[in-house]
C-alpha cells in the first residue's frame, strides 16, 4: 500500500531539512501526527481529520499556523508604498482593520494572498508560510528604503475557529467580543500584549492570535483547557477551508493566474481601478472589461469518489480545465472541489466531468462556498 | 486458513486457492478517515506486487497492491455505502477483494501476524 496521490497538504519539502516551531513539543505531547509543511514539520492532525473538522464547525478548533510570516511594515506613507504591490485600498485602511490582498507581478500573476492591517505603529502582514521568503525579498527590493520591514520571526500565530470560539477566548480576554469580522487590536493577556483579529480561514467566526514565540505554549495550554477547544491539524484546516471556498495558494492561485481568474476581484478596489497603479493592472482591467479566459469555480462532485488536484476536467471530449484543490467534504458529506475552467463552461449547474484514474467522475459547477460563512460582521446582533 | 502480511501493509487469508486481501489495522490508523474505495471488478487479472485497488482518505489516495497474483473473484460491494469499514474492522467486515490464486508459492515470501507485528514496531 502506498499513496498514490500525495496529501495537498503536504508540500514536496526536504524533511531532512525541516525546522521547528515553537509549539513542535506541544503538538507532539497531544499526539500529533507530524508532517513537514512549508519547510517546517506541522501537525496535520490529532485524532483524525473527520472529527477535527466537524469539531471546528460545532465548537471551537485552535489551530498553530505559526509558519505563516509575520511581517511589519513602518515608516512614512507605508500605506501609498504598498499600494504599488497589491490592487487593494490600504491608504483607505482605517487602524484596527485588515483586509484581504494579493502580491501581483508585473504580469498581474498572484505571487501570494496575504492579509494587511493597519495598526497604531505600522502595518501588518500575513503572508503564507511557504512563499514567506520570497515575498519578503521582494517586499524588501520594492518598497522603497525610507521604510522599515521587520519580520516577526520571535512571534506564534494561532487561530481559534469556530462559532464558540468566542466565547472560549472572551473567558481569557473578555473585550474580545468587541471586535467584529476583520477587525483585529492589541490586547493584554495578563501582561504579554497579543495582537488579535477576527478572522480565519475555516468559515467561521473566530480569531488569529499573534503571541510572543515564549508565551505561545502556555496560551494553547491555556484555551486547549476549555471544554469547548480541541487542537486541530493542517488536514482539516484544509477541508474547511475548501468547503468555505477559501482558495490555497501554491495550489488555487499561483504565479500565473490573475485575481480575476482567481474570483478575487473584491480585493480589486474600485480606487485603484480608475488608478491602475498596481502590477498587471493592464491585464487584469481587460479581465475586469471583457471576463477572463479562465475562471476559478466550485465543483460538485456525483458519487463519493474524491476528484483531486490535477484532473483533468471535460466538457463532453473537450478538456475545459483543471481541479486545483479536491477532497471529501466532511460538513456536506460528500466530495466537492475547486478548478479552474474556461469562461464558457463557468456558469453554476454548467455539467462537466473529471477523468480520475481513466473513469469520468460528473461534476457540477456550484456556486462558493459549498458552507455558509458564518462570520460575525458589524451591526450584527452579539 | 492462514493469514500473511505484506510490507505494504496488505493481510491475504489463504484458503486452498482462494483468498481475502484487506489492508491492516496499521495502515487503516496511518491513513485515518477512509472515505471512498476503488475495489476490482470479478474477472481483474492482478500480479503480485501491482495495483489491485485504491483506497481514499479524505486527504490521499492511496494504492493498494496484490500480495500474489491471480484473477480477482469479488470486490467487497458493502465498501461502497460503508467504506468506513476499512476503518473500523479492517482485518475483517473491511476486506476490499477475494481473488483465486495462480501460485500458492508466491506466498513464501510474506510475513506471518508476528513477524508483520515486529515489521510494524520497527516503524
Amino acid at each position: 500500500m502506498t499513496h498514490c496521490a500525495e496529501p495537498e497538504i503536504v508540500s514536496d519539502t526536504n524533511n531532512q531539512t525541516e525546522q521547528t516551531l515553537p509549539l513542535d513539543g506541544w503538538h507532539r505531547a497531544l499526539g500529533a501526527r507530524m508532517v513537514p509543511f512549508a519547510g517546517y514539520s506541522m501537525p496535520i492532525q490529532y485524532e483524525g481529520i473527520m472529527a477535527e473538522h466537524l469539531w471546528v464547525r460545532s465548537h471551537a478548533g485552535l489551530f498553530d499556523v505559526s509558519h505563516m510570516g509575520q511581517v511589519m511594515i513602518t515608516g512614512p506613507d507605508a500605506d501609498i508604498a504598498l499600494e504599488a504591490l497589491v490592487p487593494g485600498d490600504i491608504a483607505g485602511l482605517g487602524e484596527g482593520r485588515l483586509r484581504y490582498s494579493l502580491l501581483l507581478n508585473a504580469g498581474g500573476g498572484i505571487m501570494d494572498d496575504l492579509m494587511i492591517t493597519r495598526t497604531p505603529t505600522g502595518l501588518y502582514l500575513v503572508v503564507n508560510g511557504a512563499v514567506k521568503h520570497a515575498d519578503i525579498a521582494h517586499l524588501t527590493a520594492s518598497l522603497p528604503a525610507s521604510l522599515e520591514l521587520n519580520h516577526l520571526e520571535d512571534r506564534a500565530l494561532l487561530a481559534l475557529q469556530g462559532p464558540e470560539a468566542v466565547d472560549a477566548l472572551a473567558s481569557i480576554i473578555p473585550v474580545v467580543r468587541d471586535l467584529v469580522f476583520m477587525q483585529a487590536n492589541m490586547f493584554l493577556w495578563g501582561e504579554e500584549p497579543l495582537w488579535i483579529s477576527r478572522s480565519g480561514y475555516t468559515g467561521e467566526d473566530g480569531f488569529e492570535i499573534s503571541v510572543p514565540a515564549a508565551h505561545a505554549e502556555r496560551l494553547a495550554s491555556q484555551l486547549n483547557a476549555l471544554d469547548m477547544v480541541k487542537p486541530i491539524g493542517l488536514g482539516a484546516r484544509d477541508s474547511l477551508r475548501l468547503e468555505a471556498g477559501l482558495p490555497l495558494y501554491g495550489h488555487d492561485l499561483d504565479e500565473t493566474t490573475s485575481p480575476v481568474e482567481g474570483g478575487l476581484t473584491f480585493a480589486i478596489a474600485k480606487r485603484r481601478r480608475a488608478d491602475a497603479g498596481f502590477p498587471g493592472a493592464e491585464r487584469i482591467l481587460a479581465e475586469l472589461a471583457d471576463g477572463p479566459a479562465r475562471l476559478r469555480v466550485g465543483l460538485s462532485v456525483e458519487g463519493r469518489q474524491p476528484v483531486r488536484e490535477g484532473a483533468e476536467i471535460f466538457a463532453g471530449s473537450s478538456p475545459v480545465g483543471t481541479i486545483t484543490s479536491g477532497g471529501f467534504a466532511p460538513s456536506v458529506g460528500a466530495p466537492v472541489a475547486m478548478g479552474y475552467v474556461t469562461a464558457g463552461s463557468a456558469a453554476p449547474g454548467t455539467a462537466l466531468e473529471a477523468e480520475v484514474r481513466g473513469k469520468r467522475i460528473p461534476l457540477t459547477v456550484a456556486t462558493l462556498p459549498f458552507v455558509p460563512h458564518r462570520y460575525v460582521r458589524k451591526g450584527a446582533a452579539k | 486458513m492462514t493469514r500473511y502480511f505484506t510490507d505494504e501493509h496488505e493481510w491475504i487469508e489463504v484458503e486452498g486457492t482462494s483468498a481475502t486481501v484487506g489492508i491492516t489495522d496499521y495502515a487503516q490508523g496511518q491513513l485515518g478517515d477512509i472515505v471512498f474505495v476503488e475495489t476490482p471488478e470479478a474477472g481483474t487479472v492482478v500480479t503480485k506486487g501491482g495495483d489491485a485497488a485504491v483506497v481514499e482518505s479524505v486527504k490521499a489516495a492511496s494504492d493498494i497492491y496484490a500480495p500474489v497474483s491471480g484473477t480477482v473473484s469479488e470486490g467487497n460491494a458493502a465498501l461502497a455505502d460503508d467504506p468506513a469499514l476499512v476503518n473500523s474492522d479492517p482485518e475483517g467486515s473491511g476486506w476490499v477483494f477475494k481473488l483465486t490464486l495462480n501460485d500458492p508459492s508466491e506466498l513464501d515470501g510474506l510475513m506471518d501476524a508476528a513477524a508483520y507485528q515486529e515489521f510494524v514496531d520497527g516503524l
